[in-house]
């Protein structure tokens, strides 16, 4: 114990500026990241809400805009091209800034060391670059809001040739530097998934088999493989639109010879996998607390497993089924159809083994349990509807459809948001060593839980009713009007939803300061960090844990209580054999 | 304290060899082995500490790096692929063609610097100082060379009236030969950075592994351009 607290004395010495800002340590570098999520959360979330404002009521004041400068809103009226800049930004922040910078940026850096009992990340330093890096293209991100002619307003996806040419959308240095912010944030994701893939393959505890990993790490190892080779399509293909734009080439522009569809094959090799990189932590994370909080060993390890390993694979050869519209070839369209629909296999064991991992355990509801529930749950209506798009006849009716967005959002908010929040309810306690308050996080997720149903189940039925994806104002189509008030209801569902988040933020600032002190392992959980102080000093353990056994041995007949810690070694009682 | 006593350990022939080599270029010595602490009973397998696991974590590091290189490549492949399979007449009509012959003299020297840079590796994995250096500034001449070459061929060519914006053959050309030519330029750079470290007389451990992750990324640099050349050259 003495050395443990003679190394923390040393670095109490690093000061403030080493301590807090350049920190090289991965705990901090994670609450970095979060902290960065967190306030991308609060302004995509009101972008989302300025949309809804609108398709509800189209062309009124949107409420406390007044002071947004034209020419994006006149006296609090919100002008198209400011319509289409703001959903495209919503996308943006939301998959680029929030989810991948909390689930892969924050819980990737803080669970990886701690959990397969490591002291650190393989290259420290490389992970401050990471996160500030990451911060840099934030900044540059949000610095074309300010600029003339706008922010980005080709959607997230900025198909060519519309983002290609500044005439099309009216945005010139907008598009450019929403390329450049994500150019740069795909050098931050290279510097993250180097560390992750390093540390996990080299650092791991004596004894820490790759069976041996908690499955939470298992699909943050998986995640920064699909990261390194997805992401630098993408930035090749972002190199690519920056010249068309800036150096006068035309590989997207038809009249100088290029190829639209180009942009649409690459954005998408990328951006398949990107889905799953937002989604597979959050699985991840809802395997390591369904387990806990129902005292039952995960149903089916290796099948989990192997399951991430095949969703991850398959999430490669299936980029096509977003592309049906695009005048494919039927053969084609119909093996994009087949391998899309092969991904149901592996996300059904997925489920099953959820359910089976649940079934007869003695279940706790405790919140972040409810919010791996809703993450189960609602995962499994995102993934129904994806079937729906997966068949090529039904996706021609509902393709950049509402339903699409009903799914996009059952998938990413219902799925990785619940997922995201489990994990801050659940290792808040070993990142800031105090508990948060359990009744405040009970009615901030019943009433996301309900809030959020209402606000995206009905966007199903708008999108089979035909109301387009990308529209501006609803009122302008006569086969529209009848379907206003579900609008309405869906906005009225969202400003709920925004005002169910305030319950969390009260709850995790007043949990920061003045939350009851967390002891080592508040949950009676078996992994290695909870092996570590609340909160692990910079080095995390007092000596390097041995690994004894797999992460999930609760109720085990071999010890008295239901859990049975990875580092704890049983000494075989001779007297037994009699 | 947790106890710790010195255990003998297994002698791995290999290792003691690359720590008496970097020894003899200055490198401290490492610290005898000791055992990591045990309690009564044995321990799960646990690797050397001083050997590490198989493949170091800065070997390992540029190997995850070199493959998002490689995937950042095979994107523009992918694009370049489509355009000369598509359904124009390639070279388009009208388009200057490529200087082939100075290529393939330009390809074999790249090819020859490989050469020179295992030459710098095995030296200096010998503790041959000086072998190491002049490996290094052998190699950096031929990128170097390789470089000037490519760039006033690019002269000539845009003279002829083949630049960037000048159609999707010039685009496809100047975007994947000058992001090697960026590759090799910074490849350089590296080798001349790794070179002036080579001359310290203190040459510690860390300079070492500096030199194995250049000689890396210099073999991926070189590897590529074979490729890009049948490709966009030949084909």
């Amino acid at each position: 114990m003495s050395e443990a607290v003679a190394t923390h004395a040393v670095h109490e010495e690093l000061g403030l500026w080493r301590t807090y800002v350049f920190s090289t340590d991965h705990k901090m570098i994670a609450k970095q990241f979060l902290f960065l999520g967190l306030f991308m959360m609060i302004l995509g979330g009101l972008m989302a809400l300025m949309l809804r404002w609108q398709l509800a009521w189209p062309e009124t004041q949107v409420p406390g805009t007044r002071w947004i400068p034209g020419p994006n809103m006149t006296d609090g009226y919100m002008n198209p091209a400011f319509y289409n800049t703001l959903f495209t930004m919503h996308a943006t922040i939301m998959i680029f800034f929030v989810v991948m910078p909390i689930l892969v940026g924050c819980f990737g850096n803080f669970l990886i060391p701690l959990m397969i009992g490591a002291r650190d990340m393989a290259f420290p330093v490389l992970n401050m670059l990471s996160f500030w890096v990451g911060a840099v293209s934030g900044i540059v991100m949000l610095a074309g809001f300010f600029v003339p002619g706008g922010h980005a307003a080709g959607g997230w996806t900025s198909y060519a040739p519309l983002t290609a040419v500044t005439q099309y959308t009216g945005v010139n240095w907008g598009q450019n530097l929403w390329c450049m912010g994500l150019i740069i944030l795909g050098i931050s994701s290279l510097m993250g998934s180097i560390n992750y893939i390093t540390t996990i393959i080299n650092m791991r505890a004596p004894g820490m088999t790759f069976f041996r990993l908690p499955l939470v790490i298992w699909s943050l190892f998986i995640v920064a493989v699909l990261l390194l080779l997805a992401l630098p399509v993408l930035t090749s293909a972002l190199a690519m639109l920056l010249l068309d734009r800036m150096a006068g080439t035309s590989f997207f522009l038809p009249e100088g010879g290029g190829e639209p569809l180009l942009w649409q094959h690459l954005f998408w090799f990328f951006g398949h996998p990107e889905v799953y990189i937002l989604i597979l932590p959050a699985m991840g994370i809802a395997s390591d607390i369904l387990s806990v909080f129902s005292r039952k060993p995960i149903f089916g390890y290796r099948a989990m497993a192997f399951s991430m390993i095949g969703i991850a694979f398959l999430s490669w050869i299936v980029w096509g089924h977003h592309m049906f519209q695009s005048g494919m070839s039927p053969t084609l369209g119909f093996s994009f159809m087949v391998t899309t629909m092969v991904i149901a296999v592996p996300s059904a064991i997925k489920t099953f083994n959820w359910l089976g991992t649940i079934w007869g355990g003695s279940i706790r509801f405790t919140t972040p349990m409810l919010n791996a529930l809703a993450f189960v749950s609602m995962f499994v209506i995102g993934g129904l509807s994806g079937i729906f798009m997966a068949s090529t006849p039904v996706d021609i009716f509902i393709h950049d459809t509402y339903f699409i967005v009903a799914h996009i959002h059952y998938v990413v908010f219902g799925g990785s948001v619940f997922g995201l929040f489990a994990a801050i309810y659940y290792w808040f306690p070993k990142m800031f060593g105090r508990m948060m308050n359990e009744p405040l996080g009970k009615i901030h997720f019943f009433a996301t839980f309900i809030a959020y149903n209402c606000t995206f189940f009905p966007m199903h039925i708008l999108g089979v009713g035909g109301m387009m994806r990308r529209i501006y104002n609803p009122l302008q189509y006569e086969f529209l009007k009848p379907l206003q008030q579900i609008n309405i209801f869906i906005t009225v569902s969202a400003v709920a939803l925004g005002l169910a988040q305030i319950p969390f933020v009260i709850n995790f600032f007043w949990s920061l300061f003045a939350g009851k002190k967390a002891e080592r392992n508040p949950w009676k959980a078996n992994t290695l960090e909870w092996v570590a102080p609340s909160p692990p000093p910079h080095g995390n353990f007092d000596a390097i844990p041995v690994v004894y056994r797999g992460p999930y041995e609760y109720s085990s007949p071999e010890v008295t209580e239901d859990y049975l810690p990875q580092n704890r070694q049983i000494v075989p009682q001779r007297a037994a054999a009699h | 304290m947790p106890r710790t006593e010195a255990v003998s350990p297994v002698v791995n022939v290999e290792t003691e060899q690359r720590i008496e080599a970097s020894v003899r270029l200055g490198a401290r010595r490492p610290p005898p082995f000791t055992a990591p602490p045990t309690g009564e009973d044995p321990l799960p397998p646990s690797p050397d500490p001083r050997t590490g696991p198989p493949v170091s974590n800065a070997r390992l590091g540029m190997v995850i790096f070199l493959a998002f290189e490689g995937m950042f490549f095979a994107g523009l492949i992918g694009a370049f692929l489509v355009f000369r399979f598509g359904s124009q007449p390639w070279p388009p009509v009208g388009q200057p063609r490529l200087p082939i012959l100075v290529t393939w003299a330009n390809t074999a020297i790249l090819l020859f610097s490989s050469v020179t840079m295992r030459y710098a590796l095995r030296t200096m994995r010998m503790g041959d100082r000086n072998g190491l250096t002049t490996g290094l500034s052998g190699t950096a001449m031929l990128g170097t060379i390789f470089l000037i070459v490519q760039g006033s061929e690019w002269f000539r060519l845009v003279r002829h009236g083949l630049t960037l914006s000048a159609g999707i053959y010039g685009a496809t050309f100047y975007t994947l030969i000058g992001c090697h030519g960026l590759h090799v330029l910074g490849a350089v750079i590296w080798l001349l950075i790794v070179r002036v470290g080579s001359r310290d007389t203190r040459f510690s451990a860390r300079r070492q592994v500096g030199v194995e992750l250049c000689g890396m990324y210099w073999y991926f640099v070189v590897a590529l351009w074979p490729i890009l050349f049948a490709l966009v050259y030949l084909s």
